[in-house]
Formats: C-alpha cells, sequence, structure tokens
C-alpha cells in the first residue's frame, strides 16, 4: 500500500466556543482526487485552510508523505508543496497572468521571457488555455482560476486544494476544469476538491469524504455510492428543534417576483428568471448552496441591485393596488409606503454602523421623519431601550458603539429596528448565523410573531432543520434559478438536498 | 523521485500587533497629552542644544511670546493669539464636515484664498457704485460662493468618476494662488508696485473698538452652528454614515453622490467666509500667502481634534501657541524664526504617533506561552 | 534662441524630476508621501550645511579644495538629510499606521522649517549683508560641464551643455523605471502598492518594501533640492526661495501616470511652462503669473481625463494611502 500524501488524524479546531473541526480523519492518496462533500457552515474550508497554514489546529497531527508535519504558515505549506486555490482569488489586478504567476518567487535571475516559457510547458502539459500576456483585470473568473491553479503549479506544488472550484464557473469552463484536474490526477498530483454538489462529485472524483456539522461522516468509493446515500450522509437524520410553527392567518399574496434576472460585476449571471410570490401571514423559506443568487435576489427586492429585465409587484394593503417596485431606489420605495424592512447578510457593514452606538444605529431607518433639518433622538432613545430590556440585549448602555456588542446581540439589535418599522414585509438572510441556541429562539420567535401579524416574511436560511421547522413554503435556488417550491410541513431534509443541488443544463455526463 | 520534504524550525514572531477594542477615553486623553508633553521636552533639550539657553527659560519665553507677559496691562498678544486660533480653528472647522466623510478636502488653502480674492474684487470694484451695507452683503455672499464653487469642482468628479480628492484639491490650491497673484499685479495698489498693500474701501466694521473682535465672534458662532450641524442635523447623520460605510449609506437610501456635493459646497463656502473676514475683516489686502499655509495645518487640527469642534478649539489653541510662542524662543534666542515651524513639525509628528497606541496593543507572543504552559 | 529655452527649461525642469521620481518609487510602495515638499528643502539645506562645513574646513579657498570631496560631501549630507525625514514617514505611517496625509502634511512643515532654519543660523554664522549663503566655489564645482559642449551649436547646447546632476536625474529616473518594469524588486514592490495582501501572501516582506520604498524615494527627491541650490542658483541659498517646487514635483507624478519616463519629458515641459512668459514678447508681469499657472491646469485636466477613461494602467496604484494590516484582510 503506498503512503498517503496527507493523513489527517483527529484533527479539532474551535473558535471561541464553536467547534468547526472536531476530530476529523482524513487519507488522501496520490493520483487520486478526494471530494470533501457538506454543508454550508459544516467546517470543510476550515480543515483545508488547516493544511494550508491558514489556521493551526488545537488537536491532532498532520502527515505528510507518513511524517508528521507542523504547517505554521502559508509558506511552510508550500514547503511542504501544498498548494490551495481560495474562492477569493488573490491576484494583482494590473499584472499580467505570468507576472502573478512569479510573483514572490526567488529562483535566481528575474527573466520573464525564461519563466514564461516554463509556464507555458505546465500549461501545455495538463491542458490549461491561458494567455500569458493578459491582465487579471480583463480576465474571466474562469481565466483568473485557471491563473490561480498554474501559480500553484509553477511553485511546485504536488498536492492541491481547491475551495468550491465550480462556485462560479459555466458548466462548459467545470468541464474543462475537470478534464484538467483528470489529467494532473493521472501524473500523480493528489487533489482534494470541496464542493457540495453531488453530481460533481460524482462524475469527478475517486473517493468522497462527508463532513456534518464539523464532524467526520466517513469516506465512500464513488463507485459504490449514488446520491441519495450521499446525500442521507450529508445532511443526517432529521433532528427536532421545536420551534412553534401555527397556521397562516388568511395568507394572501403580498410580493410577486416576476421572471427577473441580474448580473453581477463581472458580467456573470446570478439570478435567472426568478419568479415567485410571498404571501402575507406567511413564512417562506429560501434554502441553498451560499452564493446561489440569494443575496443578489433580496437585494433586487430592496432596491439595492440592478435588476436587468423582470418585474417586482408590491400588493398595497393600504391602496389594495400594484405597485411596481422595479428600477425604483430603497428611497423611492419607501415614499410609496411600502413598508419593506431588510436584515441583511451582512450586519456590521450594511444593516448597522459599527462605530456608531444603538441609539444613532435606531435612527438609520427613521432619521428622515419630519420636516425639521435637526435630528429627533428622543424617539430612537426610547426604541433603543426598549429594543434592549424586550430582546435582552447584552450591552453596558444604549450608548455603546453596537461594534463592542456580541454577534447575537448585534443580531437583535439590528432586526429589533427592523421589526420595530412595523413592517408589511420582512426580510431576514441567515438571521441566525454564527448565534447561540438562545440568541437563535429569539429571532425565531420574533419572525414568528411577525407572521401572526401578518406580514409577508422571506427568510432565508442554511440550517435544513431550521428551514423545515419554521418555515410554512420553501423555496430553492440553486445557480441563480429557482429548482423547486415544496411545503415545509411536508418536505424531507434529503428532497430538499437534491433540489439545492440540482442544476439544470451542463449536467456532466459521469 | 524527489522525496525530499523541508524540516525547519517555525518561529513564531516575537511580538505581534492586535487591534484595541476600544480605549477608555481619558487613558486615550492621557496617551495624547503624554505626547505633547514628550514632544515638548524634546523640543526644550533641542533648544538647549541650540542655544545654550536653560532648559526651563525656553517654555516661559514660549508662554510670554504666546500670551503676553501675565500682569503687563498689554492685551495686544492675547488679541492676537485669539485671532489666529480663530482662523486656524475657522478652516479646520470648514474641512470636518468632510473629513467625516472620508473627503480628503486638502484645498482648504485654495479655497479660502479665492473667497479672500473676491472679496478684495468687491471691495476694490464695487465700493464706489454700492452702499456701504449692501456691498458688506454683495462682498460676503460672493466670497463664501466663490469658495463654495471651488471645493465643490473636485466633489462633482469624486462623485461621479471616483477622481482622487487628495490630489484634486491639492491642485486646485496652487491655480487660486495664481489667480491672486495675476490679480494682485493688475489691480496693484499703489499701481505699478505688484502688490495690493492697503484697500481703503469696503472694509468689514470693526466692532468694539477691536479689530479681531469680529472674527473671532463670527468664529465662535461658526463653532456651536458646526458642532450642531455635525451632530445633531439630519445633514450632518447622513454625513457620518456615508464616511463609515458607503453600503449602509446605500442600504438606507442616502444618495451618496448628492451627500458628497452638498458637503464639499458647504466645506467650501465655510472656507470661502474665511478667507473674506481674513481680506475683509483683517489684511485688508490679498496676496497669494494670505492663507499662508494655514489650510494644510487645518487638516491636522480637523483630524488631530476627532473632527469634534470642541476638541478642534484646543488643537488650535495649541499649535497657534506652539508657533507664537516658539516664534518668541527664537527672538529672545537669536534663532531664526522657522524655529516655530520645527517645533510645530515635531509636536504634530508625536501626537500622529501617539493614536497607535490608542487604536493598536503591542502583545507579545513570548509572554503568552509562558503563561500557557 | 530655441536651444536656449530648451536648456533653460531642463534646468528648470530637473528639481521638479528628482522630486517626482522620488515620488513615484514611494507611491509605488501605497504610500503616498505630501511629505515631499519639505523633504526636497531638507535635501538642499543638508547640501549647502555639507558644503559650507567644507569650504571652512579649506578655509574659503578654491585652491584647498579636493573636486571629488567638494561634491561628495554636500551630495552625501544631502542624501542621508533626506533619507532620514523618509525613516521618519515610514515609522510613523507604516510602523504606526498613522494616517499618511496628516503625516505628510507635518512633515512638509517641518522640513521647511529645518531648511529655513539652518539656512538662517548659516547666513548668521556668516555676517552676511545680504539674506543668504553663497557657496559659489561648491556650485563651480557642481557646475562644470563637457567642454567641447560650446562647440557643437545647437545640438551640444540642448544636449552636452548640461552640468553633471541633470543627467544623473535622468539615469535614475531610467535606472527607477528599469528596475519597477524589468526585475523582481520591481514587480514585488509593484505588488505590495497594488495589493499588499496578495503581495504578503506570496511571501514578500511588505513592510521592507515600504520602508525602503520610502527611504530610497526621499533619497532621491532630496537630490532636486541639492540640485536646485548647487546648479540653478549658483550656490545660493536664500529661505523659502525653494517655493512650491515640491507640490509641482507631486502633480508631475499624476501628469506622469506614475511613470519614470513619462516624468523626464514631463518635467522639461513642466520647466518650460514655468518658464515660457520669458520668452513671449510683450507679456505683462500679470500675465506671467497666468502662465505659472499651467502647470497645475495641465496636471488637474490629465487627472480628470484618466480617471474619466479609466483605464487601469493610468490609474493610482490601487491601495495608495491606505495602511496595512494583515489581520484585517
Amino acid at each position: 500500500m503506498p503512503t498517503a500524501a496527507i493523513e489527517l488524524k483527529n484533527i479539532t479546531k474551535t473558535f471561541g466556543s464553536v467547534v468547526a473541526n472536531k476530530d476529523v480523519c482524513l487519507t488522501v492518496n496520490r493520483g487520486e482526487i478526494l471530494s470533501i462533500l457538506g454543508e454550508n457552515g459544516s467546517g470543510k474550508t476550515t480543515l483545508m485552510n488547516m493544511i494550508s497554514g491558514i489556521y493551526f489546529p488545537d488537536e491532532g497531527q498532520i502527515f505528510i508523505n507518513g511524517e508528521e508535519a507542523t504547517i505554521a504558515s502559508p509558506k511552510d505549506a508550500f514547503d511542504y508543496k501544498i498548494g490551495m486555490i481560495h474562492q477569493h482569488f488573490k491576484l494583482v489586478d494590473v499584472f499580467t497572468a505570468a507576472e502573478n504567476i512569479v510573483l514572490g518567487i526567488n529562483d535566481g535571475k528575474y527573466n520573464l521571457k525564461r519563466s514564461t516559457g516554463e509556464i507555458r510547458k505546465i500549461c501545455e502539459k495538463y491542458g490549461f488555455e491561458l494567455d500569458l500576456s493578459k491582465k487579471v483585470y480583463t480576465m474571466s473568473v474562469s481565466e483568473k482560476q485557471t491563473v490561480e491553479i498554474v501559480k500553484v503549479l509553477y511553485r511546485g506544488a504536488d498536492i492541491l486544494i481547491l475551495d468550491e472550484p465550480t462556485a462560479v464557473l459555466t458548466p462548459q469552463e467545470t468541464q474543462k476544469l475537470f478534464a484538467v484536474l483528470r489529467r494532473m490526477r493521472d501524473t500523480g498530483k493528489a487533489i482534494i476538491i470541496i464542493t457540495h454538489k453531488l453530481h460533481e462529485v460524482l462524475s469527478l472524483s475517486d473517493r468522497v469524504a462527508v463532513l456534518r456539522k464539523g464532524e467526520y461522516v466517513g469516506t465512500v468509493e464513488t463507485a459504490t455510492t449514488n446520491e441519495s446515500e450521499l446525500t442521507e450522509m450529508m445532511v443526517g437524520h432529521k433532528v427536532a428543534l421545536n420551534i412553534e410553527r401555527a397556521e397562516p392567518v388568511d395568507p394572501k399574496p403580498r410580493l410577486e417576483v416576476h421572471h427577473i434576472n441580474c448580473s453581477n460585476r463581472e458580467g456573470v449571471k446570478m439570478l435567472d428568471d426568478v419568479s415567485f410570490t410571498a404571501n402575507a401571514g406567511e413564512i417562506l423559506g429560501i434554502a441553498g448552496i451560499a452564493g446561489s443568487g440569494q443575496r443578489e435576489l433580496l437585494e433586487a427586492i430592496a432596491g439595492l441591485q440592478k435588476v436587468d429585465s423582470g418585474a417586482v409587484l408590491y400588493s398595497n394593503p393600504k391602496t389594495g393596488k400594484m405597485d411596481n417596485l422595479t428600477t425604483k431606489t430603497p428611497l423611492q420605495i419607501r415614499e410609496l409606503g411600502v413598508r419593506l424592512s431588510f436584515v441583511p447578510e451582512d450586519r456590521l457593514g450594511m444593516g448597522l454602523v459599527g462605530n456608531m452606538d444603538i441609539v444613532d444605529n435606531m435612527m438609520l431607518r427613521s432619521y428622515r421623519k419630519g420636516k425639521s433639518m435637526f435630528l429627533e433622538r428622543k424617539g430612537p432613545k426610547d426604541l433603543a431601550e426598549h429594543i434592549i430590556e424586550e430582546l435582552e440585549v447584552v450591552t453596558p448602555s444604549a450608548a455603546t458603539p453596537v461594534r463592542r456588542l456580541s454577534g447575537g446581540n448585534v443580531q437583535k439589535v439590528l432586526v429589533g429596528r427592523e421589526i420595530a418599522a412595523s413592517p408589511t414585509v420582512l426580510m431576514a438572510a441567515y438571521p441566525v448565523r454564527g448565534l447561540d441556541i438562545n440568541s437563535s429562539y429569539t429571532i425565531y420567535n420574533l419572525l414568528n410573531e411577525q407572521k401572526a401579524c401578518g406580514v409577508a416574511v422571506i427568510f432565508v436560511g442554511e440550517d435544513l432543520d431550521v428551514l423545515l421547522e419554521l418555515c410554512d413554503r420553501i423555496m430553492v435556488i440553486g445557480s441563480g434559478r429557482i429548482t423547486g417550491v415544496v411545503d415545509g410541513r411536508t418536505a424531507t431534509k434529503e428532497q430538499i438536498g437534491l433540489l439545492m443541488t440540482k442544476t439544470d443544463g451542463g449536467e456532466p455526463n459521469a | 523521485m524527489r522525496e525530499q520534504v523541508v524540516r525547519k524550525h517555525h518561529h513564531e514572531p516575537l511580538m505581534h500587533i492586535a487591534k484595541r477594542d476600544d480605549m477608555a477615553w481619558w487613558k486615550a486623553w492621557l496617551i495624547r497629552l503624554a505626547a505633547v508633553l514628550i514632544a515638548l521636552l524634546f523640543v526644550g533639550v533641542i533648544s538647549v542644544i541650540l542655544n545654550g539657553g536653560v532648559f526651563f527659560e525656553t517654555y516661559g519665553t514660549m508662554f510670554r511670546g504666546a500670551f503676553g507677559r501675565l500682569g503687563s496691562g498689554s492685551t495686544r498678544l492675547l488679541w492676537k493669539f485669539l485671532q489666529e486660533t480663530a482662523i486656524l480653528l475657522g478652516i479646520s472647522l470648514a474641512v470636518t464636515p468632510a473629513f467625516k466623510m472620508k473627503f480628503w478636502n486638502c484645498g482648504a488653502e485654495g479655497q479660502a484664498l479665492i473667497g479672500g480674492l473676491m472679496s478684495a474684487i468687491c471691495m476694490m470694484k464695487l465700493s464706489d457704485s454700492l452702499p456701504y451695507p449692501l456691498l458688506l452683503v454683495v462682498t460676503v455672499i460672493t466670497s463664501v460662493a466663490a469658495g463654495a464653487v471651488w471645493g465643490v469642482i473636485p466633489a462633482i468628479f469624486k462623485a461621479y468618476y471616483k477622481t482622487n480628492e487628495t490630489l484634486f484639491t491639492l491642485m486646485m490650491n496652487y491655480i487660486a494662488m495664481q489667480l491672486v497673484a495675476y490679480y494682485a499685479y493688475v489691480n496693484a495698489i499703489p499701481a505699478g508696485s505688484g502688490q495690493i498693500q492697503s484697500i481703503d474701501t469696503g472694509h468689514l466694521p470693526v466692532i468694539g473698538g477691536q479689530a479681531y473682535l469680529l472674527n473671532i465672534l463670527v468664529i465662535t458662532v461658526l463653532t456651536v452652528v458646526m458642532a450642531i450641524y455635525l451632530k445633531y442635523s439630519k445633514h450632518g447623520y447622513e454625513i457620518a454614515v456615508v464616511g463609515e460605510s458607503q453600503n449602509t449609506a446605500r442600504y438606507i437610501g442616502i444618495n451618496v453622490k448628492k451627500v458628497i456635493i452638498r458637503t464639499m459646497l458647504i466645506s467650501g463656502a465655510v472656507c470661502g467666509l474665511i478667507g473674506c473676514l481674513l481680506v475683509a475683516g483683517t489684511d485688508h489686502s490679498v496676496n497669494a500667502n494670505t492663507v499662508g499655509g494655514l489650510g494644510f495645518t487645518a487638516i491636522m487640527v480637523s483630524w488631530l481634534g476627532q473632527f469634534n469642534p470642541g476638541i478642534m478649539i484646543i488643537m488650535s489653541a495649541l499649535i497657534v501657541f506652539l508657533d507664537s510662542g516658539a516664534a518668541k524662543v527664537a527672538d529672545t534666542f537669536y534663532l531664526n524664526g522657522s524655529y516655530a515651524d520645527i517645533v510645530a513639525g515635531i509636536v504634530i509628528l508625536f501626537v500622529v504617533g501617539c493614536e497607535f497606541f490608542i487604536r493598536y496593543t503591542v502583545k507579545f507572543r513570548h509572554a503568552q506561552k509562558e503563561v500557557d504552559a | 534662441m530655441i536651444a536656449a529655452i530648451i536648456r533653460r527649461a531642463i534646468l528648470l525642469g530637473i528639481p521638479l524630476l528628482y522630486g517626482s521620481t522620488g515620488e513615484i518609487v514611494t507611491e509605488k510602495s501605497g504610500h503616498l508621501n505630501l511629505g515631499i515638499p519639505g523633504i526636497m528643502y531638507v535635501g538642499g539645506i543638508s547640501g549647502v550645511i555639507g558644503a559650507f562645513l567644507y569650504e571652512q574646513a579649506c578655509g574659503n579657498n578654491v585652491e584647498n579644495m579636493n573636486a571629488v570631496l567638494a561634491i561628495l560631501i554636500p551630495f552625501l549630507c544631502s542624501v542621508v538629510g533626506s533619507m532620514l525625514m523618509g525613516l521618519i514617514y515610514s515609522f510613523l505611517t507604516v510602523t504606526l499606521r498613522a494616517n499618511q496625509n496628516v503625516t505628510g502634511l507635518a512633515l512638509t512643515t517641518f522640513g521647511i522649517g529645518i531648511g529655513n532654519f539652518f539656512g538662517g543660523s548659516l547666513i548668521k554664522l556668516t555676517n552676511s549683508e545680504m539674506p543668504s549663503i553663497v557657496l559659489t566655489k561648491t556650485s563651480g564645482f557642481y557646475s562644470v560641464t563637457l567642454p567641447f559642449a560650446d562647440d557643437l551649436g545647437w545640438f551640444g547646447e540642448i544636449f552636452l551643455s548640461h552640468e553633471f546632476l541633470t543627467y544623473l536625474a535622468v539615469i535614475v529616473a531610467l535606472v527607477v523605471s528599469f528596475v519597477l518594469n524589468r526585475t523582481r524588486v520591481g514587480l514585488n514592490l509593484r505588488a505590495v502598492g497594488e495589493n499588499p495582501a496578495t503581495a504578503d501572501a506570496a511571501g514578500i516582506n511588505v513592510t521592507k518594501y515600504k520602508y525602503l520604498a520610502t527611504c530610497i524615494g526621499s533619497a532621491i527627491a532630496g537630490l532636486g533640492g541639492l540640485q536646485y541650490v548647487m546648479v540653478y542658483t549658483d550656490g545660493v541659498w536664500s529661505n523659502d526661495a525653494f517655493g512650491d517646487r515640491g507640490w509641482l514635483a507631486i502633480a508631475l507624478v499624476i501628469f506622469a501616470l506614475w511613470k519614470p519616463t513619462m516624468a523626464i519629458f514631463g518635467s522639461f515641459l513642466f520647466g518650460a511652462l514655468c518658464n515660457i512668459h520669458n520668452y513671449i514678447d510683450g507679456l505683462g508681469v500679470a500675465t506671467q503669473e497666468l502662465f505659472k499657472m499651467l502647470p497645475y491646469v495641465v496636471t488637474v485636466s490629465v487627472l480628470v481625463i484618466t480617471s474619466m477613461r479609466k483605464k487601469r494602467e493610468h490609474q493610482p496604484p490601487e491601495s495608495l494611502g491606505l495602511p496595512y494590516f494583515r489581520e484585517e484582510r
């Protein structure tokens, strides 16, 4: 039996009270592609960051070629010939591909021409198509990824880790990447890819290791497994959470989204013909892999994201008419009398201002009130104190900058403010991410209260157990498309798991 | 096959810098005070080396230079001190809204100067045709408008094209200076002298028999107004949100472009007003050096005062004190007048440097490990 | 006549060329050093002090002076003086992460103060009637030109009649351009200024590059002050005479789109613009002042046009003015 390229033994890593990885054991051999499969937050990236020297494990051992290794920095990882391609590329935009690839390497006299020749050889060997004199800022995402891969190969890596490499690629680009990865495997390199797309796992990898909530579930041979077995390993059995769920009272359409399309700054399509209806008095869950277009969808509704086509319609309970919100700015939407509250994913970067105190953060929504050119702080101060008391926010006072509060308390302040505006539509993106159990339940209760008041609640979540217990309907989004809408009371985790990983078109021929 | 694994010891760095969460305000001020004191001590040592005088005498002389000899009955120096503090404070107040928005307005010098130029033009060209009260109104309005225009040009380009405002506003200073130099040549008083020595007409009124009192009063009012504007007005709140996070500003529906342009209009307008006070109020002449670099000093005052008008009063007073005090030291000990610039420079550099100890902590890994072990 | 105008433009442009080449090196590391005007004063006065001491040591007699020492002493003094200023700037902005604009402006106040202070003190020491120090002897060594330049007509006047500091400025700009574009050090430096986190991840010592770029840039800029006093004014230092050339040098950086080779031609153009009024007949003194505005107007136009065209290669280094703190990634 050959010695493994990398062997992990009982790796544990905690951040504060959160256990990111617990007792994980893994083996990767040369000439093999290993997939690491798991939901968001299952600890895949943390684990790989420990191999590439970004984090250091609390417990456990890493063996490389059978010898125990200490990897304390990215440089140590290079020395062990480990190269990681992160989701967020580390490239200098105004440099050419070749300049980026040779950056930071000291291999004798600087000679870009000679280096370019060597890089070209690598490209030919593995079949990369790359214009080495092209500037990075003119490149597509897939070209940038190619630069990153060639960069680690040029540094002599023979163990490659790719974090969600296909998340940003078109199906055709994915096929090309897979061809290259297979060729690298055939030359004896060890390759690890982090993913949550089942069909990719099945078509590409030799073995699959599954993580769930930081724990190692097991490794299976791809040849002997199938989608439903993997899904079950990944999502686990249903866990009872005991979140209350009342029957919706008199659900009426409140928000209608018709065929919206939008693209990000690089021109990649983020929403593809999305249509749905959110009802008053109902919680609509949105499930999906992170980055499938959830953020763009909510921002498009809130007037923060430019929509290429389609319409967002709001049924105004006061006038009984349909208001068109498309192409309106957030201010114009408010001026229409639409009470739309939005708890964004980026709490301190968007929803709140970290350096301002709780009172001033309360004012973000309400400061325009009144004709006076001066601020009215009495109302916001009362509101701040009310929220601190009602939601049990732990803070020295209402005059404390929110950046100094813990994550759970920051979220209570944000959700409290958004609810205080007595919305008719409430959108919340990952409102319990990073929160402890008690804070999470506070948030669930708040959402349920809003539902009971007849608010149309849209809840973007990542924990399927929570979605299944909280939501009345669950809409699944995959690569910017709606892949299905299921009933929250009858659906199963496996059903949603399969919808999440389903992508139309470009289905790889395994 | 090359199976060579590099083995080496991995040293963790000995010390490690981390962001400090928040320091009690009094601790932060103790650090700043200590920085000023250390800087002054340093200045004292340098003075002794340069002039061989007695160490403590330096400080006494500085004090006398800034405020006059105590009990001498003369208030001339005190008035001068107040006037200089007021003008410096006024320009610092002008740049503050822009800085709070993270718009680096380095063009206060030019904005004030162009305001002063407009004052001079009104004083010289319109005093025959307009009655005095109307002339005053026109003078103030045109000066303020000129400053606002000078400030808003870079703001428009910043808002729409992200043109680097630091560099743009800097260049605008020198364009203003050359315009002033041109005007002074063309309209020289006395004619042909190449400079405007004294304009006889259109002065701002002198109140209470004190030449500087009007300026001091105007800027006192301005300080209060600006403090209220920044802290209690809706505009001030929008400025703070845009400065902290443009993303949040978008999220709550603030029109970021509008706020940038509006704020620079105000910043430039206040600079224009100060220029008017300088030219029509005290100098009664204009030249490229009328603002005398205060536009740059104001940037430091505003920043060191943490954009808080109250603290900025202290900072302007400190800098004027250093300037006039050090000038007196130089005079007394037969040093060169530029001694004052050196002193001011050293103190500012110390205060700028000390912010590090307020915002960051230095942790020593070594000590930590021993505790862990 | 035209040859004389060109020669004059080059002479006027050289201090700006030194200043902007130095500033380009610094800005390429992501630091906007607004202390350059002050640093150029320090570079000038340090050279003056060196020359003054050497002249004194030789008993104010040209016969006793050694040509090599007469050039080398002020030169090294200038380099050391401005490097110290660069060290202060980099300590504050790199290690202590102080605000770059405020630090730079304070350093300019400080540097101009130092220049005028020591200038004034030396003037006092010489008991001169005039408010200036005259170092004609040292200047004489600095002003040596090629002997045969005069025999070659206009060609000689334009290309061969210059002092060595002029040629050095062009050589330095070309070397900097070469280093930035053709060497590993230059590649690393540009990466630091564009994206320090990427450079750091690639194993480049970001702090070291920032320090070195600032100090070397300051030394280069300081030579501009030295050229001004030793060549342009023929060894006469008077306080504040250097004026706003430092700011003009910063303007030139923008005009040259952060390219030293462009800065060479830009400096000659700026020199010509500063001087053009002397050669236009019938131009009043007043209009001359308007002409002096030209370099700034041209710079603003370039700044605006490049930001409107958004061509990436013509923008300032991406992280210019931002402090880098690894843990904030």
